[in-house]
This record gives C-alpha cells, sequence and structure tokens, in this order.
C-alpha cells in the first residue's frame, strides 16, 4: 500500500491509498481522479495517462523502459519529468509520491 | 444515398466480425473508419505487439489478428468507407440518416457503433497560437508536397513521419526540424540518412527544443522554440508541419443524443442497444456492468448486436437460430455449397 498525491492543472490535491501492484494510473481511474484519460488501458500506447514527476521522486522510482519516452514524444506538452502513470507500479517504496496532472491529456 | 440494413462505425476488431455476423445471417452492411486502413486499435497503436488472449489463437499481433478478420470475410461483399468521419446521426422516419464527413448519406434502420475510443485524429500542437494557421500554414499531414517548393518550412517530431518528411522535402526546401530529445524513435536508416543531411547542411537540426510560439498576421512568418533550459529561438517559416501520431477523440458521437459514461455507450446486455432504437454499441466503445475491453468481449457483443439487427431489418421475417457446421443457408452464404 502507498499514498499517492494526484494534483490535478488547477492545484485540487488528491491524496489516495493505492495496493500494491496496481499503476499509478489505475489508482487514479479506479477513484475518478480527473484528468488521467488512459484511453489504451495501460497498454503504454496513447500518451493520455501522462503526468509530471517532482525532481526528488523522479529519480526514486523505477526509471523508465524501452517504449516510453517513444510515447512521452505524443504526449501533451512534455517535459524531462515526464512519465507514464501506467508505467509507474505502485509499492511500499513510492509511499508518498507525488504527481502533478497536466492541463489536458491531448 | 447508400441504403444497406445496417451500418458499422468502425473497422477495428469489433466492426470487422460484427460484419461477419451479419453477413452470415442474410443482412447487408457497410463500414465506415476515420482511418485510411482497416484495424482500428490493432493497426494503428500496436500492428507489431503480440495478443495473447483471444481464444484459440495462441499469439498473434494486431496486424495479423486484422488480416486474420479481413480473410474471414472474404466469402461476403463488405463495401468500406475509409478516411471517413460519421458526422451526423439523425432520425428519419423508422431509420437513421447518417452523413459522413466526404458526404456520403445512408439510410439504414441499424447503426452500429463499434468506434473504439472514439476516432483517431491527428495530436497537435500545445500552442494556442498555433491554431490560427491551422490547415493555412500548419498542418498536421500532407496533401500536396508542390506546395512547400523553395519555402522554410519548420517540421516537428521525431517518428519516422516527421523523418520521412524532413528528408523528402530537403531536396527542394530549407528545413527546420524540431524535436524534444536526442533520441529519434524512426528506424536506423532514416536516422542515419536524416543526420547525413544535418552534416551536409541541407537540414537544420534542433532537439530538446518544443514549439512555443507562431508569429504572423494572415500567413505565418515566423515561430518561436524553447529549449529544455528555457532559452528561445525565433525560426523564420512559411510553413510548420506537426507529427505528433494520433490521438482518439469521441468527437460526434457525443451529439447523437446517447447516454454517455465518460467515454462510453451505455447498452443492454441483450442487444448492446443504446437508449436510441436502432443504435447499437459495441466493443470497447460499450458500457455495462461487468464490462471486459476485451477483443473477445466485441466479438461476443457483435454477434448479439447483428441479432438484433435482422428484427429491424427484416420485421416480416423471422430469425433462427443456426449453425455454420451444419445450415445450408449459412454454408452457402460463405461460399461453401452451391
Amino acid at each position: 500500500m502507498a499514498k499517492i498525491t494526484y494534483v490535478t492543472h488547477d492545484n485540487e490535491r488528491h491524496t489516495i491509498e493505492v495496493q500494491n501492484g496496481l499503476t499509478v494510473m489505475e489508482g487514479a481511474v479506479q477513484n475518478d481522479i480527473p484528468g488521467i484519460d488512459a484511453d489504451c488501458g495501460g497498454g503504454m500506447a496513447c500518451a493520455t495517462c501522462h503526468v509530471y514527476v517532482k525532481e526528488d521522486w523522479f529519480n526514486k522510482i523505477p526509471k523508465k523502459e524501452d517504449g516510453e519516452d517513444d510515447m512521452l514524444d505524443m504526449a501533451f506538452e512534455p517535459k524531462t519529468n515526464s512519465r507514464l502513470s501506467c508505467q509507474i507500479v505502485v509499492s511500499d517504496e513510492i509511499d508518498g509520491l507525488e504527481v502533478n496532472i497536466p492541463s489536458k491529456q491531448a | 444515398m447508400n441504403k444497406t440494413d445496417a451500418l458499422i462505425i468502425g473497422a477495428g476488431p469489433t466492426g470487422l466480425f460484427t460484419a461477419h455476423q451479419l453477413k452470415l445471417i442474410g443482412l447487408d452492411c457497410e463500414i465506415v473508419d476515420n482511418l485510411d486502413k482497416i484495424g482500428g486499435q490493432c493497426i494503428e497503436l500496436y500492428p507489431d505487439k503480440p495478443i495473447y488472449d483471444i481464444p484459440a489463437v495462441p499469439e498473434c499481433t494486431g496486424e495479423e489478428l486484422t488480416n486474420n478478420l479481413i480473410s474471414q470475410l472474404k466469402p461476403f461483399d463488405i463495401k468500406f468507407h475509409l478516411s471517413e468521419r460519421v458526422e451526423e446521426v439523425k432520425k428519419e422516419d423508422t431509420s437513421w440518416l447518417v452523413k459522413t464527413s466526404s458526404g456520403n448519406t445512408f439510410l439504414t434502420p441499424n447503426v452500429i457503433i463499434a468506434g473504439g475510443v472514439g476516432s483517431f485524429e491527428p495530436r497537435k500542437f500545445a500552442t494556442k497560437e498555433c491554431e490560427q494557421f491551422e490547415n493555412k500554414s500548419l498542418f498536421y499531414s500532407v496533401k500536396d508536397k508542390n506546395i512547400f517548393k523553395g519555402k522554410t518550412v519548420s517540421i516537428f517530431g521525431g517518428g519516422d513521419s516527421a523523418l520521412d518528411w524532413a528528408i523528402e522535402l530537403s531536396k527542394d526546401c530549407k528545413i527546420n526540424l524540431v524535436h524534444r530529445r536526442d533520441e529519434f524513435r524512426g528506424v536506423q536508416a532514416t536516422v542515419d540518412k536524416m543526420n547525413e543531411l544535418v552534416k551536409l547542411g541541407k537540414i537544420n537540426l534542433f532537439t530538446k527544443y518544443q514549439m512555443a510560439n507562431a508569429h504572423g498576421d494572415q500567413k505565418l512568418e515566423s515561430i518561436d522554440i524553447k529549449h529544455d533550459n528555457n532559452e528561445i529561438k525565433n525560426l523564420k517559416s512559411d510553413y510548420v508541419l506537426g507529427f505528433f501520431g494520433l490521438i482518439m477523440q469521441l468527437g460526434p458521437i457525443a451529439n447523437w443524443g446517447l447516454n454517455l459514461n465518460k467515454k462510453t455507450i451505455e447498452v443492454d446486455t441483450e442487444r448492446f442497444e443504446t437508449n436510441q432504437k436502432g443504435i447499437y454499441a459495441v466493443g470497447d466503445i460499450c458500457n455495462y456492468p461487468g464490462k471486459l475491453k476485451l477483443i473477445l468481449s466485441g466479438f461476443h457483443e457483435g454477434a448479439l448486436a447483428a441479432r438484433a439487427c435482422f428484427k429491424l431489418a427484416r420485421p416480416n421475417e423471422k430469425y433462427r437460430f443456426e449453425f455454420t457446421t451444419t445450415s445450408s443457408n449459412l454454408l452457402k452464404r460463405l461460399g461453401k455449397k452451391e
């Protein structure tokens, strides 16, 4: 179990306990957090679950695997701290993670 | 005006198998899809990715699945309308009048929406200023490359489309190629060719830059691009091309008076009919308690929706359930029996 904080574009904070093994995307979708579309359902095929991860956390969570950056090329306003939330798996180690949701996904 | 027993919106796996089921029970159908090819998400998002949960198919890629579904449709004559988006669905007596973006019209008692997560549209620049130049100086696809001759063209993106057009247009245009990082996801040979042209001065390459602003009165004059370190560069540009792939948008479906739940359409699980009589939704786009977004679910939903269509298309006949192993009717339709 890990507490994940989703900060929406208008600075609304949603802190949710997400089960280990789920992804940060699933935690958002299952709890109706606005701003994460996840059109492809977690297949790393659409870039609509795009989030920004604050610097300190960005280096702590598991690194991007092949293909994630390719999809991020297509995301709305990607930055150097962009991630696809469907590729961040929840574990005790990421308890306290905070992600920022972009103003739109496309 | 095209008249048909059922119009299918979406040529993905669910739409294709629904067409199979319609033809098998003796109904006509036509298929409209906004993409320029058959296969939907399977072909657009993951043609090379293996799928492991299609019943009786231990492993196949999105492309193989699409090709198999197309060959399963071989016995039937089905008209596809590709690169067309359905814009309007209107009630006309007991039928539906359907209009597409190319001006095609259909009159049909049954409309089956097999639209996945909506239609594929190009992803656009995030910068607001870009909108006013769209389809004039700024494009997301190339229709006529001759308009670029002798001009300065700024191309954005890191995939094959961006690279291919940068290489092609560098023959007789001044090219700026702008990408948000140093790595390109195009095929290596194309990346090598591009790098060679950069060395020869045929392509000006700007990496770690993104679009920041667009300037001009009626016509585009220049653009600002912004580096990861916030430095801004102004590039004189007559044209801008953006290649960021495609995104799925629900689009006009939202205006057809259907009960929507987020980006999905609510249906019953007997006929997969929406709140509008004669409009059905199947596959990823439909929603009901227990819905699974699996291809196999789409096949089941399409089979039931097809049977429901029979009633409205042939009001004076009675649908009879038959097996392909034994029914001479079905075998005839499949071309297996005289």
